[in-house]
């Protein structure tokens, strides 16, 4: 008795013929890169932000600075998709002018992380495609940090990396400014010149190994005196 | 009585059951909770000219893992033979294999005929193996060498086709060494112009595309001589950090100790490569 092998079967394969029309969706975000830092330090705040700006595989500029600053104590940094980040700094400047002429006083640091939380939260079902930081001193004279997610949830902090390197930052901020996970070492308070130096070489480490962060690092230093900015060069690869 | 062999009619056509088995493998996982390991891309920019005296190929040194640079400085230029070299973009591993396996293949090929390989040898059975993968083998390659017949360059895609041109890049910043190609390339060009063109056109590859980085590779292949120059240009340096991020002994926490006295047999030195 002879049997017989049924021919195999060619299995799933992708056609190549035309099989109908085809739904192409729009996304109305694209996602533009950077990442930004910021730091609270007893009597100053820093935040820190690569310049590149970036599209899938290209460079879109190798100068656009992600921390825009809102008053004289209080920076903000904003990354994720460009169109969205400016448009929510205007949004949060004209909200800034219409509370100093109403109260006829400048907005406090908390009072800008609480209505930046509301604005985020009233675009709930197609959310502002941003991740916000903003670094300030606030009524004591103490820094101050404030962490965003995309719709509006925020808590006060020390140190917070967001963007797209953020994971790669944080831990090491975590370790050398929290001093997490270390036995046995002295808890210094954090100098501001300890506090730039690490900022910039955690970027520098950054720029190793994220794609989307490199160019240039913008450093914008918070303290009674005002706001002072320094720029350092990174890799261009 | 004589045994009756039971013999299966020949099937026509190409065998895909590697691919239901794929998608089954690919189901289960995505049933248990994990997914397949993602094939690690290079994302690069690799080119090759052809001048007066020979063949000159460029590659970056970047590999990326997604959006994530896993290897700052991997060597993308492969051997083929003593005068065949092949740049390789797409999934790392594919590359690596492939050229090794038709290196070996030449290599024998090379035995039996008693004569030097040629270009198009290589580019004939690099071609048929990734048409027989239907494209699966993702290895975009720039073949280059020097044979008997002079200096050949060859583009090889992924699905199996072939061109041979004066000049080729590949990778995800083709486009961009490419312009600098079209820009600056002419026939019979001298060999220190033609390393400066290849070292321009890989260097917009690496400051304009994400994809590429780091430094520059490059190979010259002339008649007799082969240069393997790695790296040709360290284009972009590691960063300086300026602090000290060293830490004591101690600094981690032990939680438990347990000791094993191990008894020394044999003690032997093994040296490794590190070149």
């Amino acid at each position: 008795m002879i049997s017989s092998h049924t021919l195999a079967d060619p299995g799933k394969m992708r056609d190549y013929h035309y099989t109908g029309p085809v739904e192409h969706r729009f996304s109305p975000y694209s996602f533009n890169g950077g990442t930004v830092l910021a730091v609270a330090g007893e009597d100053f705040a820093i935040v820190a932000s690569d310049t590149r700006l970036s599209e899938g595989y290209s460079i879109h500029s190798r100068d656009s600075p992600k921390c825009y600053k809102l008053t004289d104590t209080t920076v903000i940094g904003c990354s994720g998709f460009h169109g969205d980040c400016l448009t929510l700094t205007k949004i949060i400047d004209a909200r800034l002018k219409m509370y100093k002429h109403s109260n006829n006083k400048t907005m406090t640091s908390g009072a800008i992380a609480a209505m930046l939380s509301t604005i985020l939260y009233g675009r709930r079902f197609f959310p502002y495609y941003v991740y916000n930081i903003i670094g300030g001193l606030d009524e004591h004279g103490k820094g101050a940090v404030y962490s965003f997610d995309p719709v509006g949830s925020y808590q006060r902090d020390t140190y917070k990396a967001g963007g797209s390197a953020s994971a790669m930052l944080q831990p090491l901020l975590d370790n050398q400014i929290g001093f997490k996970n270390m036995e046995g070492v002295q808890h210094v308070p954090l100098t501001q010149d300890k506090a730039v130096q690490l900022v910039k070489d955690v970027f520098i480490s950054a720029a190793e190994r994220d794609v989307y962060t490199g160019d240039a690092l913008r450093v914008c230093i918070i303290t009674k005196e005002g706001i002072s900015e320094q720029t350092i060069p990174l890799r261009k690869d | 009585m004589a045994t009756l062999v039971i013999s299966q009619s020949p099937v026509g056509g190409f065998s895909f059951e590697n691919c239901k088995r794929n998608a089954v493998l690919e189901g289960e996982a995505n049933k248990v909770g994990c997914s397949l390991p993602a094939a690690r891309k290079t994302g690069t920019t690799i080119c090759g000219v052809v001048f007066k005296d020979g063949v000159i190929l460029g590659a970056d040194t970047r590999a990326t893992e997604g959006m994530i640079v896993a290897d700052k400085n991997c060597s993308k230029i492969h051997y083929i033979s003593p005068n065949i070299y092949c740049c390789g973009a797409g999934t790392a591993a594919d590359t690596e294999m492939t050229t090794q396996i038709i290196s070996s293949n030449l290599e024998l090929h090379a035995l039996s005929t008693g004569r030097l390989p040629r270009v198009a040898t290589a580019n004939r059975m690099l071609k048929q193996m990734l048409f027989r993968y239907q494209g699966y083998i993702g290895a975009a390659l720039v073949l280059g060498g020097m044979d008997c017949n002079g200096p050949h360059l060859y583009s090889i895609y992924p699905h199996g086709s072939t061109d041979k041109l004066p000049y080729v890049t590949m990778g995800s910043g083709s486009l961009a060494a490419m312009a600098v190609f079209e820009d600056r390339y002419k026939p019979d060009m001298e060999e220190e112009e033609a390393k400066r063109l290849v070292r321009d056109a890989i260097a917009a590859g690496i400051f304009n595309d994400l994809g590429s980085g780091s430094n520059i590779d490059l190979c010259v292949i002339t008649k007799g001589k082969l240069d393997y120059i790695r790296p040709h240009d360290e284009a972009n340096k590691k960063g300086v950090r300026t602090g000290d991020y060293k830490y004591k002994r101690g600094t981690t926490g032990v939680l438990s100790k347990t000791t094993l006295n191990l008894e020394v047999v044999e003690e032997t030195v093994q040296t490794m490569d590190t070149s």
